[in-house]
C-alpha cells in the first residue's frame, strides 16, 4: 500500500511539476499576473509530493517490504536501521528521487528567498526549473520507477553494498546531490535572463549566492567522497582520478570558475555572455555527473544495450536541456552587448586567466574521462588514463592559478599597475620564498615540487595578510582597527577564508605527495615493523560478529620510542549475505600525521599481510575544503544579498565592496 | 597602447596560453594511455615491450602462490585460451579471487612474466572487471570460429 502511494505522489508531482513550468513562462511571456503567480505554489506542492514519494521509499526501507524489487536488490533485514535508511539514495532509482527531492528543495528556496526579486524573473526561474523536474520526474517514472514491485515477494534481501555501508556513505551522496542541483538554480537563472533579455549585474547578483551555497554543497560533498575512499578502501589514497571522482569533480571546476566571473560581472558588468555560458555549463556537467556515476554507463558502456530505453532518454533529455539552453544562448546572445573595458593588468584580466586556466583543466579532466568511455563504446578498442595523466596536466595549469589567486585580490578593478603591485606584494614574497625553502629542510628532504607547493601556499596565505592590512590601513569608515574590520564586507571574508582554504588544501596533498610511506609486510603475532619514526608491534587477531558480518579484528600498538602512541585495530570483514569482504582500515588521527594500518588477507598460521602507511599532513586536505565551504557560506550570507530593499544602504556598501 | 593594439594583445596572449594549455594536455594524454590487452594477444606478441599496459582474464584456479617472502605473489592469469604468469608485490585488493575475474597494469618481463606494479579492485558488487569479462568473452568467439572452421573443413 504504502509504494503504491508513493508511485500516485510521484505521478502527481509530475503533473504539478508540468503546471509549475509551463504556466508561470507562459505568463511571463505575455505578462499574466496570475499565471505567474502559479509558480510558487504551484514548487511548493511538487516538493511536498515528492517528499511524501521519498518518505514511502524511506519506509519501505525501513520496514523490510522485500515486494518492492528497489528494496530487495538493496536491503537486507540483517542491516542496521540507519543503513537501510541510507539504502533509499543507495541504487540507480532511489538517488534519481533523491536528485528530484534536492531539485525540490531548492526550488522552494527561491520560493522563499526572493521576495524582492521581479515577479516575472521569479516565474521564469521557478519555471526552468519545474522543467527540469519534468525531465527527471519522467525518467523515473518511464525507465527507472523506484517502487516497482517483486512479484512473488522475495523472503528477504540482497544487502547493501558492503563498501556502502559506511557513516560516509549517509552523508556524502545527499551533500554530493545538494551541490549538482544547486547548480540548477543558477542555470535557471541565466535562462530566464536571457529569456527576459535583462543581463546585468542585478542578474548576477541576484544568482551569486545561490552559485556559492551550490558550490559550497559540492565542495563538502566531494570531500566526503574523499575522506570515504581514504578510509574506506584501505589503500590509503584520497583521489585515485577514477571517472566516478572526475564526475562530481568536473562541475566543481567549472562552477569555481562562474563563481569568480558572476562576480566580475556584477562588480563591473562584463563577461555577461561568458558567465551565462558557465552557468549553462556547470549545469550541463552536473547532468552529466549524475548520469555517467548512476548509469551504469562507467561499469560498462554496454550496460546501456540491456536498457537502451534509459540510455536514450538520458541522451534526449542531455540534448534537449544542455541544446536549448545553448540555442537560446546563441539566439539572445547579441542582445547581451558588452561590459566595460578593462586594462591588459587589472583584476578583470586577472579573474579572466582564472577562468581560462579553470576551463582548461576541467576540459582535461573530460578528456581524460569520457575519450575512454568513446573509444570503447565504438569498439574501437579499451584503454585506461590514469593518474599520472591528471598529474602531469593539473600541476602546470594549477601553478600560475594558485600565483595569481595571491595577486588577484590586491589589483585594482579596470586598471593595475604592476610596479605598485610588486611593491605591495614584495614582502608576501620574501615570505613564502623563506617558507618554500625552510618547509622541506624541516621535512627532512628537499624536494623542488615540495617547495613550489608550499611556496604557492604561503604566498596565498600572506597576499591575503597583505590584503586583510591594506583594507585596515585605507579604510574610510570609523578610527578604530575593530570598526574598520567590522564595517568590511562579510564576502570579503568569506573570499580571504576560501582562498586560505585553497592554500591549507594545497599543503595537504604537497607533503602527502612528497613525504608519505607505505609498507606491505606479512605479520605473525608478536613481529614488528618500522616505518616513518613508528614501531608497529602486531600483538593479535580475533574473531569478531558484526550485525551482518563476521570480522577479523587484529590488535596492533603503534610505539615511537619508549612512548605508545596509540592501539590500532584494523579489520577484514566478511559481508555475509554478499560474501564480500572488505577491509576495514585504522587510523590513528593526528593534526600533522595520520598512521594507518589495514588487514589486507590471511596468509596462513595466523600471520597477515598488513599494509601501513604514514600520512603526513593528510588531515589537511579536508580541512582545506571544510575552510574553502566556510569561506562560502560567509560570502553568500553576505548581507547585501538580503538588504537590497533599503537602497541607499545598499549603494553605500556596493561603494565599500567596489573599492 | 591604443585600446584596438590593447585587445589584439590580449586576444593573442589569450590564444597563445590556450595552445600551450592543448599541447601540455595532448601530450600528457598521449604519454598516459594505458592500452588493456587480452592474455591471447600477448601471447601472440601484440603487446608491447617495455611499456605499462593492461591485462585481463580470470585468476587462474590453483595458480595463486605467495613466496616466502610474504608480500610477493605469483598467479596466472588466463583468457580460457591463453595464460600469462603474473608476478606482484604487495597485499591485493579485496575482490582478487581464484576464478574471478582480474585487472592487472604493469609490463611484461623478458622471461614473458608480466610484472604487475597494480592489480585493480573495481568499486563494485560484480567480481567480473568489464575488461576482463571481455578478454575472455573474446577468447571463446575465436575459439568458437575455430571449431566452426573445423566442422566446415570436415563436411566437405
Amino acid at each position: 500500500m504504502i509504494p503504491e502511494v508513493g508511485q500516485v505522489a510521484l505521478a502527481l508531482a509530475l503533473c504539478l511539476a508540468l503546471v509549475q513550468s509551463v504556466l508561470p513562462i507562459a505568463g511571463a511571456a505575455r505578462g499574466d499576473r496570475a499565471w505567474m503567480a502559479v509558480a510558487r505554489p504551484a514548487a511548493q506542492g511538487q516538493f511536498l509530493l515528492v517528499a511524501i514519494a521519498f518518505g514511502c521509499l524511506a519506509w519501505s526501507f525501513a520496514a523490510n517490504d522485500f515486494s518492492v524489487l528497489n528494496v530487495a536488490t538493496n536491503s537486507n533485514s540483517h542491516l542496521p536501521l540507519h543503513y537501510r535508511l541510507a539504502a533509499t539514495w543507495g541504487s540507480h532509482e532511489g538517488s534519481l528521487l533523491l536528485w528530484v527531492l534536492m531539485l525540490g528543495f531548492w526550488t522552494v528556496a527561491v520560493t522563499l528567498f526572493s521576495r524582492h526579486l521581479p515577479q516575472d524573473i521569479v516565474a521564469r526561474v521557478i519555471g526552468v526549473m519545474g522543467l527540469v523536474s519534468v525531465g527527471f520526474l519522467a525518467f523515473m517514472l518511464f525507465t527507472s520507477n523506484p517502487f516497482d514491485r517483486l512479484v512473488p515477494a522475495a523472503p528477504d534481501g540482497r544487502d547493501l553494498n558492503p563498501l556502502l555501508q559506511d557513516p560516509g556513505m549517509i552523508f556524502h551522496p545527499p551533500m554530493l546531490y545538494m551541490g549538482y542541483v544547486g547548480f540548477s538554480v543558477a542555470f535557471a537563472f541565466a535562462i530566464a535572463a536571457l529569456l527576459s533579455g535583462r543581463l546585468d549585474a542585478t542578474w548576477a547578483r541576484w544568482s551569486r549566492p545561490w552559485t556559492t551555497a551550490a558550490w559550497v554543497s559540492l565542495t563538502l560533498g566531494i570531500a566526503l567522497g574523499s575522506a570515504w575512499a581514504y578510509y574506506e578502501l584501505g589503500w590509503g589514497g584520497w583521489w585515485f582520478w577514477d571517472p566516478v571522482e572526475n564526475a562530481s569533480f568536473m562541475p566543481w571546476i567549472v562552477g569555481t570558475a562562474l563563481i569568480h566571473s558572476l562576480a566580475v560581472t556584477e562588480k563591473r558588468g562584463t563577461f555577461k555572455a561568458w558567465t551565462v555560458l558557465l552557468a549553462i555549463l556547470a549545469f550541463a556537467l552536473s547532468l552529466l555527473g549524475t548520469f555517467l556515476v548512476r548509469s551504469g554507463v562507467l561499469t560498462s558502456v554496454h550496460a546501456f544495450a540491456t536498457d537502451p530505453r534509459r540510455g536514450i532518454f538520458i541522451l534526449a533529455f542531455l540534448a534537449v536541456a544542455v541544446g536549448g539552453a545553448l540555442a537560446l544562448f546563441a539566439w539572445r546572445a547579441q542582445r547581451i552587448g558588452a561590459g566595460g573595458r578593462f586594462d591588459l593588468v587589472s583584476r578583470e584580466s586577472l579573474l579572466l586567466t582564472n577562468n581560462v586556466l579553470l576551463m582548461a583543466a576541467a576540459g582535461s579532466v573530460m578528456l581524460g574521462t569520457l575519450y575512454p568511455l568513446a573509444l570503447d563504446a565504438l569498439g574501437l578498442g579499451k584503454i585506461s588514463v590514469g593518474p599520472p595523466y591528471f598529474e602531469t596536466v593539473f600541476l602546470p595549469l594549477m601553478a600560475p592559478a594558485l600565483f595569481l589567486m595571491g595577486v588577484g585580490p590586491l589589483a585594482r578593478w579596470k586598471k593595475a599597475e604592476l610596479p605598485e603591485l610588486a611593491v605591495r606584494l614584495r614582502w608576501a614574497l620574501g615570505v613564502s620564498v623563506v617558507v618554500a625553502l625552510a618547509v622541506p629542510f624541516i621535512m627532512g628532504r628537499f624536494s623542488a615540487l615540495v617547495g613550489l607547493g608550499i611556496g604557492l601556499a604561503a604566498w596565498i596565505i600572506a597576499s591575503a595578510a597583505v590584503s586583510l592590512l591594506d583594507r585596515v590601513k585605507h579604510a574610510s569608515s570609523g578610527a578604530g582597527i575593530a570598526a574598520r574590520l567590522a564595517s568590511t564586507p562579510r564576502a570579503y571574508y568569506g573570499m580571504l577564508l576560501a582562498h586560505v582554504g585553497v592554500a591549507v588544501f594545497v599543503v595537504g596533498v604537497t607533503l602527502v605527495k612528497g613525504y608519505e610511506a607505505e609498507k606491505d609486510a606479512r605479520m605473525a603475532p608478536g613481529d614488528t615493523l618500522a616505518l616513518g619514526g613508528y614501531t608497529y608491534r602486531f600483538d593479535s587477531v580475533r574473531e569478531v560478529q558484526g550485525p551482518n558480518y563476521v570480522a577479523a579484528r587484529a590488535t596492533i600498538t603503534v610505539t615511537k620510542g619508549a612512548d605508545t602512541v596509540a592501539t590500532l585495530h584494523p579489520e577484514r570483514r566478511v559481508y555475509r549475505v554478499q560474501e564480500m569482504p572488505m577491509t576495514e582500515a585504522a587510523i590513528d588521527n593526528g593534526v600533522f600525521r595520520h598512521l594507518y594500518v589495514a588487514l589486507a588477507e590471511a596468509v596462513g598460521d595466523n600471520a597477515w599481510i598488513v599494509r601501513v602507511h604514514y600520512k603526513p599532513f593528510v588531515a589537511w586536505i579536508w580541512g582545506g575544503c571544510v575552510l574553502m565551504a566556510l569561506g562560502g557560506i560567509l560570502a553568500a550570507t553576505d548581507r547585501r544579498y538580503r538588504a537590497l530593499s533599503r537602497a541607499p544602504q545598499a549603494a553605500a556598501y556596493a561603494a565599500a565592496l567596489a573599492r | 597602447m591604443k585600446p584596438r593594439s590593447k585587445r589584439i594583445a590580449m586576444i593573442a596572449g589569450g590564444l597563445a596560453a590556450l595552445a600551450a594549455a592543448a599541447t601540455l594536455v595532448l601530450t600528457a594524454f598521449q604519454q598516459n594511455l594505458v592500452f588493456f590487452f587480452t592474455p591471447s594477444q600477448v601471447a601472440a606478441n601484440e603487446a608491447p615491450q617495455g611499456r605499462t599496459f593492461r591485462i585481463g582474464g580470470m585468476v587462474e584456479t590453483g595458480s595463486v602462490r605467495r613466496q616466502p617472502d610474504g608480500v610477493t605473489v605469483r598467479f596466472i592469469v588466463t583468457d580460457t585460451a591463453k595464460s600469462i604468469p603474473v608476478v606482484y608485490q604487495g597485499a591485493l585488493p579485496d575482490l582478487f579471487k581464484e576464478g574471478k575475474g582480474v585487472v592487472a597494469q604493469g609490463r611484461i618481463g623478458p622471461d614473458g612474466v608480466f610484472q604487475a606494479k597494480e592489480v585493480l579492485a573495481k568499486h563494485d558488487e560484480n567480481y567480473m572487471p568489464p575488461e576482463a569479462a571481455d578478454a575472455v568473452k573474446r577468447a571463446h568467439e575465436t575459439s568458437r570460429k575455430a571449431a566452426q572452421t573445423v566442422v566446415g573443413g570436415d563436411g566437405r
